[in-house]
């Protein structure tokens, strides 16, 4: 059974039709891409199955439970993560707080204790402290640690994003164009940071409009046109799909 | 965390110290004014500054905690604490009760709703007359602990002294806390918060019904602490001042919220009416500070000292 | 029966227009700036204090109505100027409070000045009411209604037909757009708040001869216009009107019907249930935020 199952998912916001009817399975374990020209549907299709937005009509089954119906911080609770197009950082927050944040169903969220100071909560803090501060290194961000979110540049805020998302412990992670506004070597960077998280075991879902990075680490891909779905296959076979060609560069290439 | 700490023995120092510096009960009163209204926009300062809400209606909570106690305790002869106690629920039943609805909304309508709220409640105080003593207000016996009354501006200073050092610590390490992260969170961007699991909407009520506790406690005190209520205590001009106290000591800073409460305390006659000149003071204050210190005073000193909150 | 429903309804039609004309400057200096004005109360109250103040000094009625509107129009350049200009990009509640500041300043300098006393002047076509199906409908509420009625239509006119009005509206739409394609937007602020001030000048005027004035009407009068742009869904114009015309309705059949002593409560209390099912007011645009 596929890790994530999206059936004849739609949406429509006032007479545009974003989605249409769009259907896929993601197996666990492996890198699916989700690629179109801008326009296509695709990061409204990532806010659909993460529930930012509602679905007109369709299904979405996570490890075969239905959770089309669910508000978004209940996926968090099923190991669904992701990252945002345009960036979703608590600036009034330091770095470290806000990958602390992703973390936030590990702990225990109590008010009083909370008012009181209970040892307990310090400690278990302390500790995500720590793993926070472990997953900033881990992305690439030590020099940040004790920065205020605030002033980071946008590179090192995207960065920041997918720590966050890590935080959360999750099975699979949502990347909604982690390489946008980067230049080639940033790119290879973030290329070789997405292939790390999926080899320590994470499935991850990607929305990216750079094909070399795509091409470079997807296994599977999913190629969408004006909201309704092209093809979809594993990668080297959507790359010489000659309608994917055709809906990208255009009929003569 | 020894920033904290550091804060903390300075307030605690300062309350210790105060009564050996001010001459008479009228510099009490003042303090004790000042404590009031600190513990209050204590309270406010989470729901607004922290988790980025807005309430143009606390003073409602404060005033049903006000006339919860002079009520209870004077037509029914409840003890003082029952009557605070009822007061207290009574207002955080009525807060946890309105606020799904209204935080469901955004921005101006959410300000707009929270306005509604408090001159609801004010208009039902000043009306019920046979109750509340109506527009001119009702008297209310002394506060008592188990038979013990508390008597005079001294007295009740350390009892406030006491109340406001730990609220501030109780702020801080709420703030600090991951329920404070959540809120905080909240505040920097929902959709960012709900995505890592923060139910924002339960948030939103806890954190609107823990100041509007607050708020109630301090009205209930405030009562009998005065030894008279009137409507005014729950109207539209009191909760701006709470609003202002806020947002002038600085947003999301505890000890701004002290601040603002201790600045906008001492302008004279700053609790009840205003009157003529006081009222364009006032006004041009708030002006003043709003465009050259949007970020309140306290952040803004901060920021200028680099470091300490 | 039908009498007393007609009684309560011509009254609270009355009010109701100065609430639409109040909730009109809301929705105006909203769509131009994002600012609620919370001064916008004082100048209904400058337009009757100032008139009563002119008639006391000897100046004839036209006159006496002229200055009545052109003062609060420069009053709100100046709150413009002084106020809202150097908090540009404040946070929301920041200039909230700002312009209660100026409220508070234009209350406590009419206090000084003026004295707390209530005042009003007569009615502009005398007081023998006009029986209307059993009802008295006094002839100063259709003063109120007919002003009312032509400023609405000229503001729709203005804003529809004359390139100046609908530079006001691009810039509501987007500043930056506006600006870019040559609009003054400074401009369009300052000419948003000088209307405001004369529209909601002229309510407190028309008004005046009805329900007096002092120095503290501004309050609430200026609540209930904003309750009243909010019930209609902030930064539309026919929101403000319609919002403005239900809330002295409904005010002035609670007032009728139910309490007296609860009519003030009724607005708001309004507020609930329309912003329960409608989060934003009757006729706010519905957004949806994009991630």
């Amino acid at each position: 059974m596929a890790l994530l199952e999206v059936s004849d998912l739609s949406k429509t916001f006032g007479g545009v039709l974003a989605v249409q009817n769009v259907s896929f399975s993601v197996e666990a374990g492996i890198v699916y891409s989700v690629i179109g020209p801008n326009g296509a549907g695709t990061t409204t299709l990532f806010n659909l199955i993460t529930r930012a937005y509602k679905p007109n009509s369709g299904e979405i089954r996570l490890d075969g439970e239905l959770v089309t119906g669910r508000e978004p911080h209940q996926l968090a609770r099923k190991g669904v993560a992701r990252t945002f197009q345009n960036l979703q950082i608590c600036m009034n927050m330091t770095a470290i707080e806000n990958v602390m944040v992703g973390g936030h169903l590990f702990l225990d969220r109590n008010l009083i204790k909370g008012l009181l100071r209970f040892p307990s909560l310090r400690r278990a803090d302390a500790i995500l402290r720590e793993k926070a501060a472990e997953l900033m290194t881990y992305v690439g961000l030590a020099a940040y640690l004790g920065a205020e979110a605030g002033a980071m540049p946008y590179g090192a805020l995207k960065r920041l994003e997918i720590a966050r998302a890590l935080a959360a412990r999750p099975r699979i992670l949502f990347l909604d164009e982690p390489a946008a506004g980067f230049n080639p070597m940033e790119t290879a960077e973030i290329d070789g940071l997405v292939r790390k998280i999926a080899d320590s075991g994470i499935t991850v879902v990607l929305v990216e409009h750079d094909m070399k990075m795509v091409m470079n680490i997807s296994d599977r891909i999913l190629v969408l046109n004006y909201g309704k779905k092209l093809t979809e296959g594993a990668a080297r076979d959507v790359r010489r799909d000659p309608a994917v060609i055709a809906a990208y560069l255009g009929k003569a290439a | 965390m020894t920033r904290t700490h550091y804060g903390l023995f300075v307030l605690a120092a300062v309350l210790l110290a105060l009564p050996l510096l001010l001459p008479n009960t009228y510099y009490f009163d003042i303090a004790n004014r000042m404590a009031i209204n600190a513990i209050v926009v204590l309270g406010l300062n989470l729901l607004i500054g922290f988790a980025g809400q807005i309430s143009l209606g606390h003073a409602g909570f404060f005033g049903i905690g006000a006339y919860a106690s002079a009520v209870l305790t004077t037509h029914f002869s409840w003890p003082p604490i029952a009557a605070l106690c009822v007061g207290a629920a009574g207002a955080s039943l009525l807060a946890a009760a309105i606020a799904p609805p209204i935080f469901r909304l955004r921005g101006h309508y959410l300000a707009m709703a929270t306005l509604g709220l408090g001159i609801v409640i004010s208009i039902v105080l000043k009306n019920e007359a046979g109750y509340t003593g109506g527009p001119d207000g009702m008297s209310v016996p002394a506060m008592s602990f188990f038979g013990w009354e508390i008597f005079g501006e001294r007295q009740w200073y350390w009892l406030f002294a006491g109340i406001l050092l730990f609220s501030v610590w109780a702020c801080q390490n709420l703030i600090d806390s991951p329920f404070g992260r959540a809120l905080r969170a909240l505040h920097g961007s929902e959709v960012a918060s709900q995505v890592v699991g923060v139910d924002i909407a339960r948030y939103k009520v806890t954190i609107f019904v823990l100041s509007a506790f607050f708020a109630s406690i301090m009205g209930s005190l405030t009562a009998h602490y005065v030894g008279f209520v009137t409507p005014d205590t729950a109207e539209f001009p009191h909760s701006i001042e709470l609003v202002t106290m806020v947002v002038i000591g600085g947003m999301a800073s505890v000890y701004g919220s002290v601040i603002g409460a201790v600045l906008l305390t001492a302008l004279p006659q700053a609790l009840t009416t205003f009157e003529g000149w006081e009222t364009v003071a006032f006004g041009a204050i708030l002006m003043l500070s709003m465009i050259f210190l949007p970020k309140g005073l306290v952040p803004t000193l901060a920021a200028k000292f680099g470091g300490r909150r | 029966m039908l009498s007393q429903f007609l009684q309560f309804m011509f009254s609270g039609v009355t009010v109701g227009a100065t609430y639409a004309l109040a909730a009109l400057g809301f929705t105006l200096i909203y769509n131009a700036s994002n600012v609620i004005n919370f001064a916008q109360g004082e100048f209904i109250m400058l337009g009757g204090m100032l008139t009563v103040f002119f008639l006391k000094i000897g100046l004839p009625m036209p006159v006496a109505l002229v200055l009545a509107v052109a003062i609060p129009a420069a009053v709100g350049v100046l709150v413009e100027k002084l106020a809202i200009e150097p908090a540009k990009g404040a946070e929301v509640v920041g200039l909230i409070i700002i312009t209660i500041g100026a409220s508070l300043v234009l209350r406590g300098v009419v206090q000084i000045w003026l004295g707390k006393g209530a005042a009003a002047f007569p009615a502009f076509s005398g007081d023998a009411p006009i029986a209307v199906g059993g009802a008295a409908l006094a002839p100063q509420s259709l003063w109120v209604l007919g002003t009312t009625a032509v400023i609405v239509v000229a503001l729709w006119l203005f804003f529809n037909r004359t390139l100046a009005g609908k530079a006001i509206l691009a810039t509501s739409f987007d500043p930056l757009a506006a600006q870019l394609v040559g609009i003054n937007t400074q401009w369009v602020l300052l000419v948003s708040f000088a209307l405001s001030a004369a529209i909601g000048a002229i309510g407190g005027i028309l008004l005046t001869p009805i329900t007096m004035t002092s120095y503290d009407v501004g309050i609430m009068l200026g609540l209930k216009g904003f309750v009243a742009a909010v019930v209609g869904g902030l930064g539309n114009g026919l929101g403000a009107v319609v919002g403005g015309l239900m809330v002295g309705i409904i005010e002035a059949m609670s007032a009728g019907y139910i309490s007296s002593a609860y009519k003030d409560a009724a607005p708001f209390l309004l507020i609930f249930v329309v912003l329960f099912f409608l989060p934003r007011g009757l006729f706010g645009a519905k957004a949806t935020e994009r991630v």
